[in-house]
């Protein structure tokens, strides 16, 4: 971290640190140390970018880019209130209008509504984290912002003035740059030739090269990055290559910068290293937008944290009135106060537990998906999986389905060692899977509920045993009765019913084949309330006839009620297991939000995921599957 | 969702409002079924009802040599090896796939059951001989054509090819596999139990037409008689779903696209017996193309699921009547093909529902 000791552009003058009381009294105050302390440990960049401008402390740079003349201007403008806390400190509650606001914006694909008059706000110089479950609407969000997609309704202005970018580039112009998740660069094409891509400097025609590798090096230099712009991209670290890509987003006259999990692929070093270049933006008045699964890096770089859940809103609060275990439960749709005031129905203890497990697994894991875990169920349990959306809950369900093939580990059912390479293998063990997704992995929309059900059943028998045609009537009959499927006939096309009868038409499949360990991954989503509450019902008197269920649920309220064990996970890893009185939403909350080092200790488990630790591929944001589903 | 009563949890016996226990009713017959030949139907009514009135004798049928004949037999007889085509199609659509190999599969099976007839010197096959026994040179040919379906089959399902090009692989070089059987000659199998193939007569009616009904009970009773239908449209419907729940996709796929090998098989050596000629260059040509136009008249979606094999049989009726009724008006043959497109189009169209809704819409809102 050399840089830091290099004397900074802007760098606060001793009354800056001076002026700290008044802007605390103004609800500015400066993030605590070691949650979002800026660089320089002295104070918020927004105030460095401020008296940088107003004092003229530039050091002078390698070569001026063009920005600075534009860019520090319209950043010091809205935020003349903090100018005057600066300079002359009159009229303390003025409210400094945000560089980035962005209004009821409303974003809805077929069949989802990914954005709810979501309202946005941010500040110039300031690093705003914005959180939530995968689809809670973070990446349509960032989309609608930087014209990929079209808002249905709201309302955008940047800086004062109204905007509707209509493509990526056109939010570039208008001064919106985004870094997607993927470095989406050309890596034989020289670093210079990355950034000016398809806008090269030239003359009648010709490239003028020197002219763009002159460029080149002083956009790198603003990040402090100073590196032989003629060589291919390729011949450096996947860092460096971030860095690029931030220096082609920035160098149009860029005042907001969005990063969509940026670190994803960059080791501990690296991510410091981006969070220097980070900081040092912010300090030059560019709001910063960051999206990020791993915890640790909001609370070491960011200055607001701004919740979505279920494409609405759900607040936006200062980094450091926003404790981890409080975010948790923001994310996950819970209020703490509430929670804690809670009292907690349990499941009953199952009746007749067998000490054996009928379903073992060790060490089971696949590298890009769960890291590897221990898990086991008995007959009569209920184990339940909690975790946040996207914390491997599914990943971990289809390894053990077989569905995705383990990279290590061993299960075993009954004791009996269990290859599980396809699901075919699991089904013909006793597994039966009700998948997360009805429509896309659940039901056959176009075949009767009567073909949906006996599906599994006859799939068993093979195709030369037919199910005679009476059996399949009755078994479907059976089963719409007993599953109280709200159909008036059993020969209507699956599609037809509404998702909480689909959901149990799903269920009677399986529980005609009669496993006995039915895997449940959101069994409840999206369906009406008394269709949960059967549901419930019905896995209360499948684990009491004997059955083993495994529940995965976002609904804490349903893990608790429901489950006698409990495993937890964080970051696509198990971090702890609960298990009878222990279970709370509290406790389960606790163990999510706890910061790494400390599970590890507690649980003995491989405190391996350290900051900015590698996150496994395949991490797609939800925002962009919410629309992809539909 | 006006069906859908509000499930009452606290209550374990279903009733109604009125207190009846409701008993899930079952419809007569399967609707949904029957309204899927609704449009090909009405495409070949129209047809039909277009000769009633425009060719004399249309309907007409003779007695000519212990045969019935007439524009009706005639357009039956010709469309068979389409028909056949359609049968093994629907099967391979049902799974969301394609077989373009069809009628590659026709000139193979055509000049190796004229090769072994004739047992022409410098043939690929002169090796094989059969002894002139017809029965064993019809199951060699056949055998020959369930091989050639087995190879389409083990690309697209195992090895995992996409099945357009899977199957363009053997379009390609199954007419070089044909050349090479007939040792790039015009073969003419003179044998009168091939010859009957195509022009024979039982129960007064070409004989084609027997087979044909013969073919189209065996895949009926395959499919619906077995799992293997249900399998097909689960696979072909929602594919990740019929893996989670067991179904061997693989088996599934590989079975029809061997059955669609066997119906391409049967329609080539009633092609060539036609013209008793093998003709390794035009023996089907573009009749794969006929093939996926009829199953997809007949209202089979090409995306897969739901089949209809009666759909696929009236489809290829209404391709064959309609080139029928194109020569009988002498229709020249470079307009007869635009009206051909035209037809198909417009049936295309009024298969899908939106379309319908569309036109519904709009003939609406055109005030009288």
């Amino acid at each position: 971290m050399l840089h830091l000791l290099r004397p900074r552009r802007g760098r606060p003058a001793a009354g800056v640190r001076g002026c700290a009381p008044d802007d605390r009294a103004m609800g500015l105050t400066a993030p605590a140390r070691g949650a979002a302390a800026p660089p320089n440990g002295a104070a918020p960049p927004f105030l460095a970018a401020t008296s940088g401008n107003a004092g003229g402390a530039v050091t002078p740079h390698v070569a001026p880019p063009r920005w600075r003349t534009r860019a520090l201007p319209l950043c010091f403008r809205p935020r003349s209130g903090t100018l005057a806390a600066v300079a002359t400190m009159t009229d303390p509650n003025d409210p400094t209008p945000p560089l980035l606001s962005a209004r009821g914006i409303t974003k809805a694909f077929p069949g989802v509504r990914a954005l709810d008059g979501v309202d946005f706000d941010l500040r110039a110089g300031e690093i705003h984290a914005l959180m939530g479950e995968n689809g809670a609407g973070k990446s349509t969000l960032i989309k609608v912002l930087t014209g990929v997609y079209r808002r249905d309704a709201g309302q955008v202005t940047l800086d004062g003035s109204n905007i509707n970018p209509r493509s990526p580039q056109h939010a570039q112009q208008l001064g919106i740059s985004t870094v997607y998740q993927e470095v989406n660069l050309v890596p034989a094409l020289s670093v210079a030739e990355n950034i000016y891509l398809g806008r090269q400097p030239s003359l009648l025609g010709k490239i003028r090269w020197r002219k763009m590798y002159a460029l080149a090096e002083a956009a790198l230099a603003r990040l402090d990055q100073y590196i032989d712009v003629t060589r291919p991209l390729d011949s450096y670290s996947i860092a460096i290559q971030q860095m690029v890509s931030i220096a082609r987003a920035l160098d149009v006259q860029a005042r907001v910068l969005i990063l969509d999990e940026p670190t994803s692929s960059l080791d501990a070093h690296e991510v410091q290293q981006l969070f220097a270049v980070i900081r040092r933006l912010a300090g030059t008045g560019l709001g910063i937008v960051f999206v990020t699964h791993f915890m640790d890096q909001v609370y070491e770089l960011s200055h607001q944290i701004t919740v979505l859940r279920n494409g609405k809103l759900v607040g936006s609060y200062p980094t450091q009135k926003l404790p981890r275990l409080e975010l948790i439960a923001r994310m996950m749709g819970r209020d703490l106060a509430q929670v804690e005031a809670m009292q907690h129905e349990h499941a009953a203890p199952p009746q007749r537990l067998e000490s054996r497990p009928l379903l073992e697994a060790s060490g089971v894991g696949k590298r890009g998906s769960v890291k590897p875990f221990d898990l086991s169920v008995r007959k009569g349990e209920v184990v339940g999986l909690a975790g946040l959306l996207g914390s491997g809950r599914t990943e971990m369900l289809r390894l053990l389905f077989g569905i995705d093939r383990r990279d290590s580990g061993t299960i075993s059912i009954d004791g009996q060692p269990a290859p599980l390479r396809k699901p075919r293998q699991a089904i013909d063990r006793g597994l039966g899977f009700c998948p997360e997704d009805r429509k896309v992995a659940g039901i056959v929309p176009d075949l009767s509920i009567r073909e949906n059900i006996i599906l599994v059943m006859q799939a068993k028998r093979g195709w030369l045993r037919k199910i005679p045609r009476r059996k399949q009537e009755q078994l479907a009959d059976q089963y719409i009765r007993a599953l109280n499927i709200a159909t008036p006939d059993a020969e209507k096309s699956i599609r037809l019913l509404s998702g909480g009868n689909q959901q149990k038409a799903i269920l009677a499949r399986w529980l005609a084949a009669r496993p006995g360990l039915l895997i449940l991954d959101e069994p409840t989503r999206g369906i009406d309330v008394g269709a949960k509450f059967e549901i419930a019902r019905l896995m209360d008197s499948l684990c009491k006839e004997g059955m083993a269920i495994l529940f995965v649920s976002s609904e804490l309220e349903e893990v608790v009620r429901s489950c006698h064990r409990v495993a937890v996970l964080r970051d696509r890893q198990k971090v702890g297991e609960l298990s009878g009185g222990e279970i709370s939403e509290h406790r389960i909350m606790d163990v999510i939000a706890a910061a790494p080092e400390a599970t590890g200790a507690a649980d003995g488990a491989p405190a391996g995921a350290a900051t900015g630790a590698p996150a496994g591929a395949g991490r797609g944001d939800g925002g962009a599957s919410a629309g992809g589903a539909a | 969702m006006s069906t859908t009563t509000p499930a009452s949890p606290t209550e374990a016996v279903v009733t109604d409002a009125g207190g009846r226990a409701t008993q899930p009713r079952r419809a007569r017959f399967r609707l949904s079924g029957w309204t899927r030949l609704l449009w090909p139907a009405v495409a070949l009514a129209l047809i039909l009802l277009f000769n009633f009135i425009r060719t004399p004798n249309f309907f007409q049928l003779d007695v000519v040599n212990g045969q019935l004949r007439g524009y009706v037999i005639t357009i039956l007889d010709l469309g068979t090896p389409v028909m056949l085509l359609a049968l093994g199609m629907t099967l391979v659509i049902a799974t969301g796939g394609i077989d373009l190999s069809v009628g590659a599969v026709m000139a193979i099976t055509g000049a190796v059951a004229s090769v072994l007839i004739v047992r022409p010197p410098d043939s690929a096959l002169s090796a094989v001989n059969l002894g002139g026994s017809m029965t064993a040179i019809f199951a060699f040919s056949l055998g020959i054509a369930l091989l050639c379906g087995l190879w389409n089959g083990v690309l697209v399902a195992l090895v995992g090819i996409q099945p357009i090009i899977a199957t363009l692989i053997l379009m390609v070089s199954g007419r070089g596999v044909a050349q090479l059987i007939t040792a790039g000659q015009i073969v003419n199998p003179r044998d009168p139990s091939f010859a009957f193939l195509a022009g024979g007569t039982l129960f007064m009616l070409p004989f084609t037409i027997t087979l044909v009904a013969a073919m189209a009970l065996i895949a009926l009773v395959l499919t619906r008689g077995t799992a293997l239908g249900l399998f097909l449209e689960s696979v072909g419907n929602n594919p990740r779903a019929s893996r989670y729940s067991g179904v061997n996709a693989r088996l599934v796929k590989l079975l029809a696209y061997v059955f669609s090998g066997f119906c391409a098989g049967l329609a080539g050596l009633i092609a060539t017996a036609d013209i008793m000629a093998a003709d390794a260059n035009n023996t089907g040509l573009y009749l794969e193309l006929d093939a996926i136009l009829a199953v997809s008249i007949g209202g089979t979606a090409l995306t897969g699921g739901r089949f209809s094999l009666a759909g696929s049989l009236i489809g290829a009726l209404v391709i064959q009547s309609l080139t029928t009724t194109l020569l009988a008006q002498d229709v020249q043959r470079e307009v007869d093909l635009m009206i051909k497109a035209g037809v198909v189009i417009v049936v295309c169209l009024l298969q899908s529902e939106t379309f319908r809704a569309r036109l519904v819409r709009a003939v609406r809102r055109t005030p009288a």
